[in-house]
């Protein structure tokens, strides 16, 4: 009879019944049992999406930093056997007819000494006094205001306008007072403020100017730099032939880099220049700090995985050793241990899943939109905390295979065991 | 039917071994109503859980329904409980998370019975053991007796064809404990195979027959 029913008639779904036990263990769970396994959850989501994000956020703000303030969207360098780009005055001409084009900066660049209390005498030939050697800049005031948003850089004194004469802007990594270490490296001016008198000496020619601004940002390039208004530069440096040493473009919203490099490239103008957009322009130890920081997120967020792959373990097993009685109720009017092993997978799924939902929220609602608004503030960048969609994706996916597996192996433990002692609780 | 053949039942305590049956022979016919009896540590739950396929016996063999149970895996012990066999514990061994008709659903579901339809039968078989005003009520909102009904119910929804209960009125009072023999009286009146074990003696005489265990062997084995 048994034998004809059972093999005639079939059995219930044991995932559907395993989702009627798991929905109200669930339900009538502890409250406080529900929270604690959903807040591991969370705290678990957080440190594998926040850690590695903030990790490459801190790079992420370097790299956007240096092409906000520095690189653009297009980023144009001479040669490597030259000094400057041939045929600037046509290139800066086409740039400005390419209607995905916002703003274009060419700089003038040449490097030199700059001097501060030069007029102090030395104490013997073998003082070097207040002086280093740095890069000198030409531009376009407004220009490059428009590209690298310079003059919300100027943390003292004043943007430099058009018209200024023996005027500059000193970055803040060539003084002292903003140079947050001391460095053999990076020698630095000593007693140097707004309206204090420098001198520079560029090609063999010396001039004194005054100090109308200091920038500080958190990119090297510009902070190592003293800005000339452009046409007194040349004059300086002795250029007439108007050839810059880099361009740097802003490309309109909505427009890719790429289609302004692509017509740059179109007019053979990486015959006198090197042409990149901004990804491509990145300085090499950018892209290497990168790599390097993502490796120790998913290092750091696979530690995390574990441990959290162990709390949930711990926490299943917990769970399961403490209802083993049930358990062993169930196997006893028959219930099949896979539909009772499908109950607890859907308990971990409900976990993780709580755990996830709220952790997109908190990452994507409230902790991204906030360290996009206000980064942290490292030493060499503004990080931000970066969250991709795939990235996301991937690492919730993991969390999932890591729940369910810890969730599934301890009842698959119980589960084995004998059903009379599971009953009889021996 | 039930038919146990020199069933012997040995556990291991530390390096010794203690024998709690001694071969015991044991028949049901269909329809029966039995009471097991004997002291403590005579060995009548232990023969329950073998006849029930809950534990494996150290020797003999077991045939239920003309099939032998021996060879019989732990997942098909399993199924067979959950198509043929009925189980009332002493403890009630209710499911604390499930209300009283989901304690009852439960085997219907496993048995591929959709939820509109478990849910019927069980309010029917609640209904038939006096507790049709109970449905929602966890096992913690029950009395000691309400939740042995809810056992009994959970045991018969699925028309087991063996009905097994260890001490089933152990934990209740006298008046809780006739009419939960009542209810098995009016089970085994329409035709359900009944074996239940207890030490109370005054309740054999509900039983069509009493088999008395002494030290791991049947001493008596009577008709009422």
């Amino acid at each position: 009879m048994f034998w004809r029913r059972h093999q005639m008639g079939k059995l219930g779904s044991a995932a559907k019944v395993g989702f009627f036990l798991a929905t109200r263990q669930i339900k009538r769970a502890s409250i406080w049992t529900n929270v604690l396994v959903v807040c591991v959850m969370v705290l678990t989501f957080l440190n594998l999406v926040v850690v590695s994000g903030i990790l490459v956020g801190l790079i992420e703000g370097a790299t956007q930093a240096v092409q906000k303030h520095y690189i653009g969207d297009v980023f144009i360098t001479p040669l490597k056997e030259k000094n400057y780009i041939e045929r600037s005055s046509i290139i800066m001409k086409t740039i400005r007819s390419i209607p995905g084009v916002s703003a274009v900066s060419g700089r003038y660049i040449s490097s030199g000494n700059v001097e501060a209390e030069y007029k102090k005498a030395k104490k013997n030939s073998n003082d070097k006094g207040n002086e280093v050697s740095t890069t000198f800049v030409g531009i376009d005031p407004i220009d490059e205001d428009a590209v690298s948003g310079l003059s919300r850089l100027v943390i003292e004194g004043e943007y430099l306008n058009r018209n200024d004469y023996d005027r500059v802007l000193v970055g803040g990594m060539l003084l002292k007072k903003y140079l947050d270490y001391d460095s053999t490296t990076f020698p630095a001016l000593s007693n140097i403020n707004v309206g204090d008198k420098i001198r520079i000496t560029v090609n063999g020619n010396v001039r004194e100017v005054f100090v109308k601004g200091i920038t500080k940002s958190k990119v090297d390039e510009i902070d190592r730099r003293i800005f000339f208004v452009d046409s007194q530069f040349r004059g300086l440096v002795g250029r007439d032939d108007y050839n810059l040493g880099e361009i740097s473009i802003v490309t309109k919203q909505g427009v890719s880099p790429f289609v302004v490099k692509q017509a740059l490239l179109a007019n053979h103008f990486d015959d006198y220049s090197s042409i990149k957009a901004g990804n491509e322009a990145e300085p090499k130890f950018i892209q290497d700090l990168r790599n390097t920081f993502s490796m120790l997120g998913t290092a750091i967020s696979s530690i995390g995985l574990i441990v959290a792959a162990i709390t949930i373990f711990i926490v299943i097993f917990i769970n399961a050793v403490t209802r083993r009685k049930f358990i062993g109720i169930l196997k006893g009017i028959g219930i099949r241990p896979v539909t009772i092993e499908w109950a607890y997978i859907f308990q971990a799924f409900f976990y993780a899943t709580a755990g996830t939902i709220i952790g997109l929220v908190i990452v994507f609602g409230i902790l991204k939109p906030y360290f996009d608004a206000n980064p942290i503030n490292f030493p060499f960048s503004d990080g931000i905390l970066v969250a991709t969609a795939s990235g996301t994706l991937i690492r919730i996916a993991v969390l999932f295979l890591a729940t369910l597996i810890a969730g599934y192996i301890p009842v698959k433990i119980i589960t084995r065991q004998n059903t009379l002692d599971a009953i009889l609780n021996r | 039917m039930i038919e146990a053949k020199k069933i012997v039942k040995k556990f291991k305590s530390g390096s010794s071994e203690i024998t709690v049956l001694k071969g015991v022979d044991f028949f049901v016919k269909d329809g029966e109503f039995i009471s097991i009896i004997g002291r403590s540590g005579s060995g009548k739950s232990t023969l329950m859980y073998q006849l029930s396929l809950l534990d494996r016996p150290t020797s003999g063999s077991i045939e239920i329904g003309g099939k032998s149970a021996d060879m019989l895996s732990d997942k098909e012990r399993t199924i067979f409980r959950l198509f043929e066999l009925g189980y009332v514990f002493q403890d009630y061994a209710l499911i604390p998370e499930l209300n009283a008709i989901e304690n009852v659903m439960i085997p219907l579901l496993e048995q591929g019975i959709n939820k509109f339809d478990a849910k019927k039968i069980s309010a029917k078989v609640l209904d038939r053991v006096e507790l049709s005003d109970k449905y929602n009520n966890l096992p913690n909102q029950l009395s000691g007796g309400e939740q042995q009904r809810v056992s009994i119910a959970r045991a018969m929804g699925h028309r087991p064809k063996i009905l097994f209960a260890d001490e089933p009125t152990a934990n209740l009072d006298n008046d809780t404990s006739l009419s939960i023999l009542k209810t098995f009286k009016e089970l085994h009146a329409d035709g359900q195979t009944i074996i239940m074990v207890t030490h109370e003696p005054e309740y054999v005489q509900y039983t069509d027959r009493v088999v008395t265990l002494f030290d791991g062997e049947i001493v008596r084995n009577e008709k009422n």
